[in-house]
């Protein structure tokens, strides 16, 4: 289980929180403009990255707020979190390397 | 059943060769998509110059971490199709490649625990049997006669209120199935080629040409993808993307029991799905992890929550203990449907999507793919499941509707 950190509620399990998937989609500006092709990508086609992944996540039995969170697909380590709105940091090394913030695998809290 | 029926574990069953620097057609993905679609590249269209690339060993991803369900009672008359398809091909299988892999038609049966689900059930029902699947509805107490260890009292959360039930559906042993189809492949010439992990394609303009790989180019006409929760990472390789999100689906199973379980139980409400293996393990998996992955393994709480779901509607399951729970890389669409077709690049296709229930739809994907490959061109079955619906609309909407829990 992922030990998430919550902007506003600090470290929680992940059963309190909702994935909300790929990070940084934004709506289109014209959308009557769109070909069909261009909505299919909207609606459809999502980033399936190996590796960093920019995702978003609430925290739905806590303070209900949306983040985003930058994870690693494979080892799901969280390297980062930051608040909606903000962009995708840059990261060489991870913010978050906290070795709580992951459980080994199987493990329960 | 016990062990003892079992065949014997084999010796040798197909050749380890080296890769030759040039095949008329590449597969990438040795589980059972691909030595399915290599069989029938072989048997159907004469194409035996052709290679099987597997990065791990042969079906170790998801044919070896899958619960082995079959069934095809799905609500879409597109779905139920192909995977009829798939299941009257399961059904002569065992004699054509002349392997018992041990396919068992103990029946499926889908819960029913609200007013929803029952009408959700009987609707599919009637749709199944319109499309020539076999299909029945049957009340708490044909429930209990089927399978008599499934608690139907009333007290629990989720009463059962019923089930479908398809009595031609059932499970068989995977890896079989794949020793089965890697054997025949082998005779008819075909190369499976294992530790072979595909690092990048050749392409003149639009066109593939060949296929580059930890063993060395290998150039090719034609280019099969089958490699299910990875087939993202080939199609970015390859200069495009697919609309598919990799999950990790877990499953899990008990240690030995005598045979308790005469059927195969799949409830989508309380979310576990339930059968025991020849061998006398309860197997079980319920959904993914909600988090894209491809870790081959997820969190703990959806384990306990499918276990949660069996023992509440298995009292006597309680004290069963958990031997084994694994994870394996699921290829998810939007629509919970396959695609299984043509690529935006020329002479590439693809065979993904199949999600959390890839298993039963093994022969019917071979066959289509391999006819998609030969010709250029969609058979039939497939026609139906091209990349070209998610801009058409036309899509086939199994969430909600027979592919929640497979």
């Amino acid at each position: 289980m992922l030990l998430i950190s919550c902007p506003n509620c600090g470290p929680r399990d992940e059963t309190e929180f909702h994935y909300g998937g790929q990070a940084h989609v934004a709506y289109p500006e014209n959308p009557d403009a769109l070909t069909d092709r261009q909505w299919a990508e909207y609606l459809f086609y999502r980033d399936n990255t190996k590796g960093a992944f920019a995702e978003r996540w609430v925290h739905s039995t806590g303070c209900r707020q949306w983040f985003n969170m930058l994870r690693d697909t494979v080892s799901y380590d969280i390297q980062a979190i930051y608040r909606m709105g903000e962009p995708r940091p840059d990261l060489e090394r991870p913010v978050v390397n906290n070795p709580a913030a992951t459980t080994p695998e199987g493990a329960t809290k | 059943m016990s062990a003892d029926q079992l065949p014997e574990h084999p010796d040798f069953l197909w050749r380890n060769p080296e890769p030759k620097a040039s095949y008329d057609a590449v597969i990438v993905g040795g589980g059972g998509h691909g030595l399915a679609t290599a069989y029938f590249l072989a048997k159907n269209h004469g194409m035996t110059n052709i290679a099987v690339l597997e990065k791990g060993w042969l079906a170790g991803g998801n044919m070896a971490r899958n619960t082995t369900i079959i069934r095809s009672n799905y609500l879409w008359d597109e779905s139920a199709a192909i995977y009829e398809h798939a299941l009257k091909l399961w059904e002569i299988l065992p004699e054509e490649l002349e392997y018992d892999f041990l396919f068992s038609q103990r029946g499926v049966m889908n819960l029913a625990h609200t007013l929803g689900d029952v009408r959700e059930s009987v609707r599919r029902v009637g749709a199944n049997k319109l499309n020539g699947v076999d299909a029945e509805w049957l009340d708490p107490q044909q429930v209990k006669e089927l399978c008599p260890i499934l608690n139907i009292s009333d007290n629990i959360r989720y009463p059962v209120m019923g089930a479908t039930y398809q009595p031609r559906a059932g499970i068989a042993k995977h890896d079989h199935v794949a020793w089965a189809f890697a054997r025949k492949c082998d005779e008819l010439g075909v190369d499976i080629i294992q530790n072979c992990e595909v690092t990048g394609f050749l392409k003149d303009g639009n066109r593939v040409v060949g296929v580059k790989t930890n063993q060395g180019t290998i150039h090719t006409e034609k280019v099969g993808l089958a490699a299910a929760g990875h087939s993202s990472v080939l199609a970015e390789m390859a200069g495009f993307r697919l609309p598919i999100q990799s999950h990790p689906l877990q499953a899990l199973v008990s240690e030995l029991h005598e045979p308790v379980h005469p059927t195969v139980v799949m409830s989508n409400h309380v979310h576990v799905y339930v059968s025991q293996a020849h061998k006398g393990e309860l197997v079980m998996g319920a959904g993914v992890d909600s988090y894209n992955g491809y870790g081959q393994r997820g969190s703990f709480h959806v384990i306990e929550h499918q276990m949660a779901a069996a023992v509440e509607l298995f009292p006597i399951f309680a004290r069963a203990h958990v031997l084994r729970t694994w994870g394996g890389i699921v290829d998810t669409t939007m629509d919970a449907s396959p695609i299984v077709g043509l690529s935006p690049v020329e002479n590439m296709f693809v065979n993904c999507g199949w999600g959390t229930g890839g298993f039963k739809g093994t022969p019917a994907a071979g066959l289509t793919f391999a006819h998609t490959i030969a010709t250029g061109t969609p058979h039939e079955l497939n026609k139906p499941f091209s990349l070209e619906r998610f801009e058409t609309g036309a899509l086939i909407d199994e969430h909600g509707a027979a592919a929640v829990a497979h």
